[in-house]
């Protein structure tokens, strides 16, 4: 999708917690078709959830095309490649690397963390075991992992000019697509991707940029004053708070930023992350204009 | 050095709970310089903890030798437990093993939790600086250590919940890697955080199972 050059679209599966299979299936089909690849997340928040490779799994079989999450938060090395082979031989091959939320903020805030690697080290394994058919101890891998690679990006974290150098250690560490955290404040992403451009960054990777229909002016308010690492602005909160159909405006505010998007030089397609709104997902797609997919 | 916090009362209370004759001992070292478990501390508790338990006819003492984390500062209270049934120490974790060591076999009871090592960054306020990684790279870092001090112990600079200085787990909690930026930039050092830092080798950190060091020069010889 990429390579040929369309503008993709990717969107975010959570799994449950619990090991309901049809709950996987169920949202699944929900999107089906309308995205070119699904995230499924790795234990997000540090809730614990089904694991991010089984529920790619159940989601493959049933003909979506997965992105499994990778944290470090939860695995040591060992459990993070051992992963990773467990993934490739299923055929899960699109992965994508995060450090992982702190486990403060889920429901087992007294558990121990790892970060063994952080992403960045874990982008550059995933590589090295793909490209060298290496560990990262140095033994020899006979049958390499076939893997497409994957980072984020957060252009609302700090220090804001080294956001650009983090990514690009990412990228020198093998990661062929990006998916940012949401644009909730276009002004700030502007200024982020120009400066990615003028590195010439976004002829390196995949640059896909986040977005998230909001349900509630009093989301957008909490989100934006609690939530570590994000940035929403005014306009987009009082946007909602005057709106008399919420749902319906959230939907509106996030088209007009899809549209706004695509016409920033440098991004190759949108990552929709609708949290616990996942049917919103076509909706979303159709009216951007991005429906049906190539 | 090591910082302690003495535990609540009412849990010290319950674990002596039984014991006839208590002897409080303090610690002449760390925890008598962050003011939790030096002799001021012992007497304190000793006197707060006679007051608390109900049992009649209970003694409650104390003492405090230079450091409970070397045999000679302890070897008194071979003696000195002989008229007790029991002592609560309030040294850090490596004072309470040695005691314990010492008098093996003798209930030996923490009275303080240690919490990290680190200083007084201002009066009554204390900062965690080392985890004793066995691999220090301060040089790398501004003399800041993200092992220590980013929550996620990270090494290739600030992740996507570092926002306004303040680390995504609290408000109240510093971003090490953005001091570290803040330090680096001052030094025009920033292509520090340019470099690609690979995995690194936690065998040398508590990792590596526990440690020891020898050092030969110091060692005693058989015939002394």
């Amino acid at each position: 999708m990429l390579q040929e050059g369309h503008f993709a679209v990717t969107a975010e599966i959570g799994p449950p917690r619990s090991c309901n299979t049809e709950f996987v299936r169920r949202k699944g089909s929900l999107v089906q078709g309308y995205a070119d690849a699904f995230n499924v997340t790795d234990n997000q928040t540090a809730i614990a959830r089904m694991s991010s490779i089984a529920a790619a799994a159940i989601l493959q079989q049933e003909g979506l095309e997965p992105v499994v999450q990778m944290t470090c938060r939860d695995r040591n090395r060992i459990g993070l490649q051992s992963d990773i082979l467990g993934a490739a031989a299923l055929g899960l091959t699109n992965i994508l690397c995060l450090t992982g939320d702190h486990q403060s903020f889920g429901n087992h805030p007294e558990a121990k963390n790892v970060f063994d690697l952080d992403s960045i080290q874990l982008i550059h394994t995933a590589r090295m075991m793909r490209d060298e058919g290496r560990f990262i101890c140095g033994d020899e891998i006979k049958v390499r992992p076939q893997l497409f690679i994957g980072c984020v990006a957060n252009p609302f974290a700090d220090p804001f000019p080294f956001r650009v150098v983090r990514l690009k250690k990412k990228i020198e560490a093998g990661a062929q697509f990006v998916q940012t955290q949401c644009v909730l404040e276009m002004d700030r992403f502007r200024r982020f991707m120009e400066m990615v451009c003028a590195e010439g960054l976004h002829e390196k990777t995949a640059i896909l940029a986040g977005v998230m229909p909001i349900k509630s002016a009093r989301m957008a308010r909490y989100m934006q004053k609690n939530v570590a690492g994000m940035m929403v602005s005014d306009q987009l909160c009082e946007r909602l708070e005057k709106a008399e159909d919420v749902p319906k405006e959230a939907i509106n505010i996030v088209v007009e930023q899809i549209n706004q998007i695509r016409e920033i030089p440098g991004v190759r397609g949108i990552h929709i992350m609708a949290v616990a709104w996942e049917e919103m997902v076509p909706e979303i797609v159709r009216r951007a204009g991005l429906y049906p997919r190539p | 050095m090591i910082i302690g916090e003495l535990k609540p009362l009412n849990e010290i209370a319950a674990k002596v709970q039984g014991y006839k004759r208590i002897l409080v001992a303090g610690c002449g070292g760390c925890v008598t310089v962050c003011q939790t478990g030096g002799a001021a501390q012992a007497e304190t508790l000793a006197r707060l903890l006679a007051l608390t338990l109900d049992e009649p006819k209970t003694t409650v003492e104390w003492i405090s030798p230079t450091r409970q984390c070397e045999w000679e500062f302890i070897e008194p209270l071979r003696e000195q437990v002989q008229n007790f049934d029991v002592v609560l120490s309030i040294a850090c974790g490596v004072g309470v093993q040695a005691v314990a060591e010492l008098l093996a076999g003798f209930p030996v009871l923490p009275g303080l939790n240690t919490t990290f090592m680190g200083m007084p960054v201002q009066p009554g306020q204390f900062e965690e600086r080392c985890q004793a990684c066995g691999d220090c790279i301060l040089d790398l870092t501004a003399g800041i250590c993200p092992v220590a001090r980013c929550s996620k112990s990270l090494l290739n600079g600030p992740c996507g919940g570092s926002q306004n200085g303040k680390c995504e787990i609290s408000p109240d909690t510093p971003c090490a890697w953005q001091l570290i930026y803040e330090r680096l930039e001052l030094m025009g050092k920033l292509e520090n955080l340019e470099k690609l830092v690979l995995p690194r080798d936690w065998s040398r950190s508590r990792d590596g199972g526990p440690r020891r060091m020898v050092r030969e020069d110091l060692s005693l010889d058989d015939e002394e």
